[in-house]
């Protein structure tokens, strides 16, 4: 991707920041660069490090061999990057090549010599070379992109062929090896290894422990334990919750409501403007816009964590313990961190998707993540425990079992989609040595994450907040449309009986059903609207903590909602596509409008299937509901998902077992 | 310095079965697209040595010491990669 665009852009000139501790590796992107013919300055990075390591880089020879600017850079400490900057520019204005190193020897040259010939006067003059090597390696979207005719691929792949038998291997091979040997030849020129004592970096020594056998669980538990209660606990540390907790009831609560006060109540309490913009601006805006932004403390505080985590090194370890669990059910040990970041909140979660790589595994991610049990859903658990199922503890932890079964069955059920098949991509990871964290990418990690949340809070949450307020408060009375007091007539309640019968089948019928229905609505603005709702709807708004110990609202939910109903209702809501937030969260992240609506469908596909089986079944067992065509339906849904979680995978590859025993033979 | 093992050279030793402190020399890379392709840019070509500085908790996936930097390696890709 990233090198067609440097091809068709025409770029200038490129800065090459590579990594100083870990220069071969590295080089391997430069000569890649190198043969663009684009002029290319060549940073080394972490130069601190590295002269702390003992070892020393010989700038002079570095810049000889592959014929490129090089300057030290040490982005930590600051040091060198405006010099860098100012050479980049520089070779940007002159323009000037030298002559491409020689990378490749003997008959490879040669090989790409006659390629060369061949496209001359095809291809840009600068990107001959690159060319030429990509046809080398038959590269099929590059063969394409020329059309060479039939004849022209036939005798370019005679040289190819001469020099794949001259080498015995295959023409990839042959050009990593070369490129790789020559750059061992370079290394060897002009850096100066200290040689180890000992063999043992500080690096080493922390993994010891960090990735040791018997204590990377306990230890990883221990770290999350620790990030968790800082962030969102209830603990004296917790100054994420702290932070919340002062948003939501002084900010939110007193000071941002009291100065609209100030500004649009005269001296006598009464609005200066329309009665109907007060309540817009108070109960629409404030209240809708500042509940969401109340969660911005704990945002922050957890992806600054999160990030610490990640930039110090931590969170490649964790990927790299959990990968074995991860790869049973289509993810890799790269997913994790979503996951684990989602039982906070779920945006977070989804935008940390993007260090995964591989494009199918970070879709599948991206899709299951929004599963997971997150601090606004848990409302919604504690209400139904608490209402209908007398505080069983049972059902919290069902809750969170159903929430990573859902990532699992999604797992095993969507790899085996065409949409996701394909070669499993390969668990490759470079575990990069454990430094102090670069405060300066922590803090711009931690901005990107926590602005983007508020930038949708002041967008797609403010229209949302806005057209809650309107339907909730408004509808025809009598005929008549107006603000009406009991928001049984609003045009929400209208809209909920309206759509009541979709979840007929999941049990929601009778008196619970619109106000369930509407419940899973404003759910989507934000989970913990689902009990703010039901507050709402059972008339007893206000101050009581409706979440916690028996509220008044217990008796009237209970005797609405029976046990398998309940548990049907907090099953579609757990599952289901997630907030606003989030969604938002899903688009930017998939960039594809049919993959966002894909991944959102699935969700609540997904979601209704199980709570209408965990209804029709359960009820029949307990007696809540008599057997029906839903019930044959529910039996149909369960074989599917039965068959489709266990059924072979049809695009399942076999080919690496086969090449081994190719080469048994062969032998 | 290369030592049969295995007798009559009829099996091939790969990465996979290599042992935790173990430095062994890649001799091929097998398999084909992309996954051998990303395994081959990340510095396991033929000739490199490689020390498998150790296994995960669980059994999978390897860490590997290679050309100066760790590499983290699943043992299904690893079975791809022969050694001398």
């Amino acid at each position: 991707m990233a090198r067609s665009y440097l091809v068709t852009e025409k770029t200038d000139a490129i800065l090459n920041i590579i990594d100083g501790t870990n220069i071969e590796r590295n080089l391997y992107l430069t000569t890649q660069l190198i043969e663009l013919g684009i002029p290319v300055v060549m940073a080394v990075n972490m130069i601190d490090l590295v002269r702390k390591n003992g070892d020393r880089i010989d700038l002079g020879k570095l810049s000889r061999e592959p014929g490129c600017e090089v300057v030290e850079i040490s982005a930590l400490k600051g040091e060198g990057s405006d010099k860098a900057a100012r050479m980049a520019v520089e070779a940007a204005r002159e323009g000037r090549v030298g002559e491409l190193p020689h990378v490749f020897t003997g008959s490879v040259e040669h090989a790409l010599a006659h390629i060369e010939e061949s496209i001359q006067g095809m291809v840009d003059a600068r990107f001959l070379r690159w060319y030429a090597v990509k046809l080398f390696e038959r590269d099929e979207r590059i063969q394409q992109e020329l059309n060479l005719d039939k004849a022209t691929l036939e005798h370019l792949d005679t040289h190819i062929r001469d020099c794949e038998a001259e080498m015995d291997d295959d023409a990839e091979s042959i050009i990593t090896n070369q490129r790789y040997a020559y750059i061992g030849r370079v290394v060897e020129k002009a850096v100066h290894k200290q040689a180890r004592t000992g063999d043992l970096t500080p690096s080493d020594r922390i993994d010891r422990i960090v990735t040791n056998r018997v204590l990377a669980l306990p230890i990883f538990v221990v770290v999350m334990a620790v990030i968790y209660s800082v962030a969102m606990g209830q603990l004296p540390i917790s100054i994420g919750t702290k932070g919340t907790d002062w948003a939501n009831d002084v900010l939110f609560g007193e000071i941002v409501p009291g100065l609209f006060d100030k500004l649009l109540l005269n001296a006598q309490g009464e609005p200066v403007v329309a009665h109907w913009l007060y309540g817009l601006i108070q109960d629409g805006i404030v209240a809708g816009v500042g509940a969401v932004l109340g969660f911005v403390p704990q945002i922050l505080v957890l992806c600054f964590l999160l990030a610490i985590l990640e930039d110090v090194g931590y969170m490649a370890r964790v990927a790299f313990v959990m990968d074995r669990i991860f790869r049973r059910f289509g993810l890799s040990g790269k997913s994790f961190i979503p996951l684990l970041v989602a039982t906070g909140c779920g945006v977070p979660g989804i935008m940390s998707t993007r260090t995964i790589e591989s494009d199918r595994d970070r879709k599948m991610t991206i899709m299951t993540t929004g599963f997971i049990p997150c601090s606004a859903k848990l409302p919604i658990i504690g209400l139904f425990a608490g209402a209908v199922f007398g505080e069983n503890p049972l059902v919290a932890t069902s809750a969170f079992f159903i929430g990573i079964g859902a990532v699992v069955i999604s797992g095993v059920m969507l790899k085996k989609f065409k949409a996701f098949a394909g070669d499993p991509a390969p668990f490759v990871m470079e575990l990069p040595a454990y430094h102090v964290p670069a405060w300066g990418n922590v803090f711009r990690a931690t901005g990107e994450r926590g602005l983007s949340f508020i930038k949708r809070a002041g967008t797609i949450i403010l229209v949302s907040s806005v057209v809650l307020w309107f339907l909730q408060g408004y509808g025809f009375v009598d005929g008549v449309f107006a603000e009406v007091e009991d928001n049984n007539h609003s045009l929400l309640a209208a809209i909920g009986n309206g759509f009541a019968w979709i979840f007929y089948p999941l049990g929601w019928m009778g008196d619970m059903a619109w106000k369930a229905t509407v419940a899973t609505v404003t759910g989507l603005i934000a989970k913990e609207e689902v009990v703010n709702t039901f507050g709402v709807l059972y008339n007893y708004a206000g101050d009581t903590d409706l979440m916690q110990d028996s509220s008044p609202i217990w008796a009237a939910v209970a005797a609405d909602f029976g046990a398998v109903r309940a548990y049907s209702f907090m099953i579609f809501n757990l599952l289901c596509a997630p907030c606003f937030a989030a969604m938002g969260a899903i688009k930017r992240e998939m960039n594809n409008p049919r993959w966002t609506l894909g991944a959102i469908g699935y969700m609540c596909a997904f979601a209704y299937v199980i709570a209408m089986i965990a209804y029709q079944l359960g009820g029949l067992i307990s007696g809540e509901a008599a057997f029906g065509p839903f019930t044959v339906l529910a039996l149909v849904a369960l074989g599917v998902l039965v068959y489709l979680v266990a059924r072979p995978n049809p695009y399942k590859t076999e080919k690496l077992r086969l090449d081994v025993r190719k080469v048994v033979t062969a032998k | 310095m290369a030592i049969d093992l295995y007798g009559g050279g009829n099996a091939i030793k790969t990465l996979k079965e290599a042992r935790v402190g173990e430095t062994v020399t890649v001799a091929r890379v097998h398999g084909e697209g992309p996954v051998r392709r990303r395994i081959m840019d990340m510095g396991l070509t033929k000739g490199v040595q490689v020390l498998v500085r150790k296994v995960a908790p669980l059994g999978d996936p390897m860490e590997l010491n290679i050309r100066g930097y760790e590499l983290s390696i699943r043992k299904a890709d690893a079975e791809m990669v022969e050694l001398v």
